[in-house]
């Protein structure tokens, strides 16, 4: 009897587990057959307003790169004041701070900056919407700073004091070298969630039909325009979402294993 | 340098305090004008961007003025007794009106909307996660339990955007198949958002139920017990408090989900009759209107984010305070 | 006169309310080996790590006596006096410490060898590489890695990393050494090469060693220094120590009563 609970369970265990692969499969099948289906070269040679996806690919990848400009060093500096130079209560704090901001909903996020840069500044800007991708990041790059940085034993920073280095260069030299993969990995997953997300640049800087740079204006987003392209009547619309679907999941998950596969490497 | 650069680590730290105080002020300030109007009615008041006519309230209590500003409390509950208008995404206030109406924003149906998708989400997601948490840690060996994880943490990158479109397309309609009902409800929604909450779910139990000390688990095995049950005795309770965790937490990041939602919930402002009703949620009512909204609209808007806002917060520090510290 | 001489010393760490250490009183002398010996928690390691006050990276210490420094001007400071940030990094340049697990930095072999050099100011690189070669010879590890010096410190073997670590310590030019359990991770065969380097070695600087292994202590040794829970029970030469000890449980220990 208790052998059969037992195969009973560990069945419904292993089922939970292909329930997990099967809704991982059939997403990416259905992005696939329905991405590639609309997929043709000329998507990255137009910008929307010609049916392309151009200018919403290379906005993206600007106001994430933007936002990673700003994230990651303040991140890391952050993460580095946690670990290395905290004393006790206030550290602690920032910690947990940081850890709740990771999970606050990103709509919020996108209201704030609405409310402190899109309302005085009198309307959308990359600007805005970069910013947005930046506050939803440094947490990110906070907590995988911290932990890898935790990761360093502790002679290692002792050797260096013991030969007269001062305090910030044993950080630098020594201990971020030492956690180099680590940290590089969680800054690469960090950028690989930005990059997909939709949320905060909604009222931020919305999107554009057109090729643009400039960061002032309306800037075009792949994500924004995927939801609009969903939500417009015609077929050809919603064939163009999948297929900015199709290259955005692509993306996402492509800079993903990269930062996988640093780790698995350098090991 | 020395100085400098801890001064400059120091700063940046400091950085997510402000950040944080930074956003609860400015949704406050921004949410003030409605929070003043409506008040704690706002929760439990479920008609949103309703014209009211104010011909009905008593005459000494009515300003000349045709805007919706000053208006006694006591007004408001006598007016929005009987009116069965509904308007549904259009915001329109309209200041230079001279016929005296105001309009009525009240959170209840976002706020239900949020809340009860979360439900669904959780409950859909829980026992799955579980699953493959089990699976991961006890049942797989170490290879495949590699490759799944990464397969269960890839599952977990996927935008929300996409969740939503595959959602809508292919997932609802199937579910409408089955349970009849509209393709995009309460249901639906919840169950997306639960398929996208289920690998964070999963990997944090894992990691709990890793935490379990070898010896422990050996111990058991070595007195005669199942997997099963060295698992239901040994491990499910030694790691329960960073379950409990992973789970509270999880929840707190559902009740913030916008894009797989705005897919599938229906974006009406009207409170479900059924589960598989088309309603709306607060991420949402607010990715729909913020670009419209203007006025007391746009603060009932902030007064919505604050909520949830509050609500993610206490629900986040309560995982990690009480649960996930006792864990470490 | 010894190059480090404490006096009175006690040492209480931080949140604590019982001194770790007390009252020790023990020279060191110059171009000598002094072994710190005794049971697991006797002091041995706080006691070598006052020592270059490396104790101070975790704040909240208290001291109490003298640790008072020769150097070879024959100028003599009481190092627990230092307050400075500058001082502190002074002192460790002359008072170097070797630890229990090598800690190859993630760099170069001869960077790291290189480390100390630079952070104290050489540049010029024909410098460097003669003084990294020195050190290299000194740390008895030349001759397996100078085809490969630019290759990474991770690559060497335990024992050889922790001749690394040596060589790092030793191309700064200390005075002292501080060596805390150096072999207690490593092989048999490693340990031995590393009790030849120590001996050469005490012709240039002065050796404190903590270790737990008692023969190590009485081959290479010339002083020994017998703790016990924080006191120091008996100093004397090493032959003294382990053939005719002055105290009852000095005599216990060696003979294997206990710890």
């Amino acid at each position: 009897m208790r052998l059969l609970i037992n195969k009973i369970f560990l069945s419904l265990s292993v089922l939970s587990a292909v329930i997990g692969l099967a809704f991982l499969a059939w997403i990416l099948i259905t992005l696939f057959i329905k991405g590639l289906g609309s997929f043709h070269f000329s998507l990255f040679l137009n910008d929307l307003i010609d049916g392309g996806l151009r200018n919403l690919i290379i906005g993206q990848f600007i106001l994430a790169a933007i936002a990673s400009a700003i994230g990651i060093p303040l991140g890391m500096a952050a993460g580095i004041y946690i670990q290395e130079y905290g004393q006790g209560k206030y550290a602690n704090i920032i910690r947990d701070l940081s850890d709740i901001m990771m999970s606050a909903p990103s709509i919020v996020i996108g209201a704030f900056v609405y409310a402190v840069i899109v309302v005085p500044t009198g309307g959308t800007s990359g600007f805005a919407g970069a910013i947005a991708l930046a506050i939803m990041m440094i947490p990110v790059v906070i907590n995988t700073t911290d932990n890898m940085l935790s990761l360093v034993p502790r002679e290692l920073r002792e050797a260096g004091i013991a030969l007269g280095a001062s305090k910030y260069k044993v950080i630098i030299d020594i201990v971020i070298k030492a956690a180099k993969v680590g940290i590089m990995t969680g800054i690469l997953l960090a950028f690989a969630r930005i990059i997909g997300e939709t949320a905060p640049l909604l009222f931020t800087s919305e999107t554009s039909n057109y090729f643009s740079l400039d960061l002032t204006e309306s800037f075009p987003s792949l994500t924004v325009s995927i939801y609009d392209l969903a939500n417009e009547p015609e077929e050809s619309s919603r064939d163009l979402a999948w297929a900015a679907s199709f290259i955005l999941t692509l993306l996402v998950l492509i800079i993903n294993l990269s930062g996988r596969f640093i780790t698995r490497n350098k090991k | 340098m020395e100085k400098i650069f801890q001064k400059l680590s120091l700063a940046s730290a400091s950085l997510v305090f402000v950040l944080l105080v930074g956003i609860f002020i400015t949704l406050y300030t921004a949410a003030k004008p409605a929070i003043d109007e409506y008040g704690f009615d706002f929760i439990t008041n479920s008609d949103w961007n309703k014209e009211v006519s104010l011909e009905s309230a008593p005459a000494d209590t009515l300003m000349e003025s045709d805007s919706d500003e000053i208006v006694d409390e006591d007004d408001m509950d006598i007016m929005d007794e009987d009116d069965m208008m509904l308007d549904e995404d259009e915001m329109m206030l309209d200041d230079e009106d001279d016929s005296l109406s105001k309009t009525i924003f009240g959170g209840l149906v976002p706020i239900v909307g949020t809340l009860l998708t979360t439900l669904i989400a959780l409950t859909f997601a829980l026992p799955i996660a579980m699953g493959i948490a089990v699976f991961l840690a006890e049942i797989a060996p170490k290879n495949i339990s590699n490759v799944v994880g990464i397969a269960i943490e890839l599952l977990a990158a996927i935008p929300s955007i996409i969740f939503g479109m595959w959602g809508l397309y292919y997932f609802a309609p199937i579910v409408a198949d089955l349970v009849g009902g509209y393709q995009v409800s309460l249901l639906t929604a919840g169950l997306v958002l639960g398929v996208m909450i289920l690998p964070f779910m999963a990997a944090i139990t894992r990691d709990s139920m890793n935490t379990t000390p070898a010896v422990l688990k050996e111990s058991a095995y070595a007195l005669g017990a199942t997997k099963f049950e060295v698992i239901k005795d040994i491990i499910f309770p030694y790691s329960k408090v960073g379950i409990i965790g992973s789970i509270i937490l999880a929840l707190g990041r559902a009740l913030g989900e916008t894009m797989a939602v705005a897919f599938l919930i229906g974006s009406i402002f009207v409170l479900p009759q059924k589960i598989t009703d088309p309603t709306i949620s607060i991420p949402v009512a607010m990715a729909n209107n913020f670009g419209e909204a203007s006025g007391l609209g746009e603060s009932a808007l902030f007064y919505l984010a604050l909520i949830l806002f509050i609500i993610s917060f206490a629900i986040i520090s309560i995982a990690k305070f009480y649960f996930l510290k006792k864990a470490k | 006169m010894p190059v480090l001489n404490i006096k009175k010393f006690s040492f209480t760490y931080p949140g604590v309310d019982h001194p770790s250490l007390k009252n020790i009183n023990l020279p060191i002398k110059k171009n000598r080996i002094t072994a710190l010996i005794g049971p697991s928690g006797c002091g041995k390691s706080t006691l070598l790590r006052s020592m270059n006050r490396i104790h101070d990276l975790y704040p909240g210490n208290k001291y109490e006596g003298k640790i008072e420094f020769t150097d070879e001007n024959k100028i003599t400071t009481n190092i627990l006096d230092i307050k400075k940030e500058n001082e502190f990094i002074e002192l460790r340049q002359r008072i170097g410490m070797i630890f229990q697990k090598p800690t190859p930095f993630p760099m170069s072999i001869f960077d790291n060898v290189a480390y100390g050099l630079k952070i104290g100011g050489i540049k010029n690189k024909t410098e460097l590489e003669d003084r990294v070669e020195q050190a290299l010879k000194d740390g008895a590890l030349w001759k397996e890695v100078h085809d490969r010096l630019s290759k990474s410190a991770m690559g060497l073997s335990g024992g050889q990393q922790q001749r690394l670590c040596i060589a790092r310590a030793v191309a700064v030019k200390p005075e002292v050494l501080l060596f805390d359990e150096p072999t207690s991770a490593l092989d048999p065969i490693s340990t031995g090469a590393i009790e030849e380097l120590l001996v050469e070695l005490k012709k240039d600087v002065s050796i404190a060693i903590v270790t737990h292994n008692m023969q190590q202590a009485s081959r290479i040794s010339d002083y020994t220094a017998f703790m016990y829970l924080g006191d120091l029970v008996e100093y004397d030469k090493t032959e003294n120590i382990f053939l005719n000890p002055k105290e009852k449980k000095t005599e216990d220990y060696i003979t294997g009563r206990f710890g």
